[in-house]
């Protein structure tokens, strides 16, 4: 450590224009129907992410959670509907060409659910893959740049060169992580991070995600059903009711007056989590 | 002497003793590759120098840029400079904070290169891998033999579906892939062998050829090592895939044998269904020979069948029959035996089941090689 924020703060100044861009929607879907054979999983579906928050998507088996989060990024196409991505330019990604689309693809990271790391690769090279597709950088500044983003995701320098099946649950998801942030991007997809973990490595994973989320500027969408990060680190919940998405705060969505959602925020469990809105 | 840089990245510019760096641009992964070209021209500059690095004019930096301008600042320290930053938008201070206070630590290289204590390392890991690889094999192997036994004594124990199904699938499901092999191989060895035989005008010792070659060799081995290829590989992955989803665990702890249930179907199955194929390849071998007779040396399918008559005996005939049940052996506890071996991640699922096949075949040419010592010895 070489300077401090005293060193450094009293330069900074918060742009208010920074404010301002935060307001627009990064993320929109619009009119999504999909449908399975006769069965309709999405039916007009509205949803908008904001720069810089987090979204924890939540509902019941078989609502169509993970078809939703592939058709955000494009490996499900929807019946119906459109799915635009950016600020500045909106894109449709569904009418992208290849290699339109493969650009577009820096820009979000995705984390699934078991970790989805190569069996074969270190995690150092697990996390150097993106970039060895993505950029024409050297080897060696690859490889710090990967050995920092293992850091910055908690983990110790000796996991680089582990093998996934050498890596507890809480660091195959750290890894994960890792290697989802390889490229900087500036959206982060993440699938039941918590699901398999104890509470305490649970617990700090959330910790994780929220002090990253914070400090990178990242806007994060978290599919969950563990209503501890719903409580502690979700800006705002989206609840995928009656084939449509319900989004609100935690306080807004818990005042909705719907059956399944008396049911999953007001059951026992809910009762035990600590309050903390901040 | 100090030339003012201007580049996408950076300006620089020296008053007062204060060496100024005007960050600017993008300072994002897609543009490390340039930026670090750009701080690789960087000018030399006096001792006792403040070097500040001022921000104000940046658009957007992510972490990998923010490690860049991180690795330039402290390399200024360690040389000996002041340095400094100055300016930055709060989102943009956030990130670079984030970088300076996460640890910096480098990996480990793997070491490259050989030595001797390697070697010897590694050769000490193969033998006590192959000894113990035995010493598992030894075990599968009487277990086996002992269910076998317990299976007799109690044929109630035998699970006659379950050894129906692999009949079903390893025999019955390949018959059209089994008999086409050999029609196709005895039309290239009748074809081969009348070229040759041509020469000497002895192109009628063809049949002879032919028949003997498929009846005695070709007919088993050709079926033994597609049913390797086929039902070996299933064999191991079905187990492979149950020992990786817990299946064999929850079996072992209803207190079901897994050798009564898993294994010994899929032998006695295999032993059914690789006799019966024979015949079937058998079969077709010698239609395929009579078709190539007609075709090649106009040879009526009568006088074909006379001729095979008088070239085979009954004994090659029974050669084919003894070596199928062995190889099926050879195939299933091969292939089932590899299967329970699977542990760990799914990887290893395609490691044992390719070790299968290619042992299974590997014993199968083997065991051939031996039968066929054994026979002409005995004289069938």
């Amino acid at each position: 450590m070489n300077i401090t924020e005293e060193q450094v703060g009293h330069f900074c100044n918060v742009d208010s224009a920074d404010q301002m861009n935060d307001m627009k929607p990064l993320i929109q879907l619009r009119g999504i129907i999909n449908q399975f054979g006769t069965q309709r999983v999405h039916d007009g579906l509205d949803l908008d992410i904001m720069r810089g928050e987090i979204v924890g998507l939540v509902g019941g088996s078989g609502t169509g959670k993970s078809v939703l989060l592939r058709t955000i990024l494009g490996l499900n196409r929807p019946f119906q509907g459109k799915v635009f991505f950016g600020e500045e330019e909106e894109q449709d990604i569904l009418s992208l060409n290849d290699k339109e689309l493969y650009k577009l693809k820096e820009n979000w990271g995705v984390l699934f659910q078991n970790g989805a790391l190569f069996s074969s690769q270190t995690v150092l090279e697990n996390v150097m893959l993106p970039m060895r597709e993505h950029l024409d950088i050297k080897e060696s500044t690859m490889k710090e740049l990967a050995e920092l983003k293992i850091q910055l995701v908690g983990l110790p320098i000796e996991a680089g060169v582990k093998y996934p099946s050498e890596l507890s649950g809480g660091m195959v998801k750290r890894a994960a992580l890792a290697r989802s942030m390889a490229l900087d991007p500036p959206v982060l997809f993440l699938d039941e991070p918590t699901a398999g973990l104890d509470p305490i490595a649970a617990s700090a994973f959330d910790g994780l995600i929220k002090h990253l989320q914070r400090a990178l500027n990242l806007t994060v969408v978290i599919i969950t059903h563990d209503l501890d990060t719903l409580v502690q680190i979700c800006d705002r919940i989206a609840v995928l009711l009656d084939k449509k998405v319900t989004i609100g705060t935690l306080n807004e969505i818990m005042k909705t007056d719907h059956p399944w959602i008396k049911e999953y925020f007001h059951g026992p469990r809910m009762r035990a989590v600590p309050k903390n809105n901040n | 002497m100090h030339k003012d840089l201007c580049n996408d990245y950076f300006c620089t510019s020296f008053n007062n003793d204060i060496y100024e760096v005007g960050v600017h641009g993008n300072w994002t992964i897609k543009n490390i590759a340039k930026i670090e070209e750009a701080l690789e021209t960087f000018i030399e500059v006096d001792e006792n120098t403040l070097i500040r690095f001022n921000c104000n004019g940046l658009k957007d930096i992510d972490t990998s840029g923010a490690w860049v301008l991180y690795k330039k600042y402290q390399s200024f320290l360690d040389q000996g400079y002041k340095s400094e930053f100055q300016g930055f938008r709060e989102k943009h201070f956030r990130i670079v904070k984030t970088i300076l206070e996460s640890p910096k630590e480098h990996c480990p290289d793997v070491p490259f290169g050989i030595n001797l204590k390697d070697v010897l390392t590694r050769l000490g890991e193969l033998t006590f891998n192959g000894c113990s690889h035995l010493h598992g094999a030894l075990i599968f192997l009487g277990r086996l033999f002992f269910t076998f036994f317990q299976s007799f004594l109690n044929p109630r124990r035998l699970r006659f579906t379950s050894i129906m199904r692999h009949v079903h699938e390893a025999g019955l499901n390949a018959i059209p892939i089994v008999a086409m092999i050999a029609f196709l191989f005895s039309i290239v060895l009748a074809y081969q062998g009348a070229i040759q035989l041509r020469q000497f005008g002895a192109e009628v010792f063809m049949v002879n050829l032919t028949a003997v070659s498929v009846l005695r060799e070709i007919g088993v081995l050709m079926t033994a090592i597609l049913v390797a290829g086929r039902s070996g590989s299933a064999f191991a992955a079905e187990i492979g895939v149950m020992k990786i989803r817990e299946e064999i665990d929850a079996l072992e702890t209803m207190g079901a044998d897994i050798f009564e249930l898993l294994v010994v179907p899929r032998v006695l199955g295999l032993m059914i269904a690789l006799p019966l194929l024979t015949i079937i390849a058998n079969i077709v071998g010698l239609i395929g020979g009579g078709v190539m007779s007609w075709v090649l040396i106009d040879m009526p399918p009568i006088m074909y069948v006379e001729r095979v008559l008088a070239a085979v005996t009954t004994g090659s005939y029974w050669v084919s029959m003894i070596k199928a049940p062995i190889f099926a052996f050879l195939i299933a506890t091969v292939s089932t035996f590899r299967g329970l071996q699977v542990s760990g991640a799914a990887d290893s699922i395609g490691r044992f089941t390719t070790l299968a096949v290619v042992q299974s075949i590997f014993l199968i040419i083997v065991a051939d090689a031996v039968f066929t010592v054994i026979f002409i010895k005995v004289g069938i």
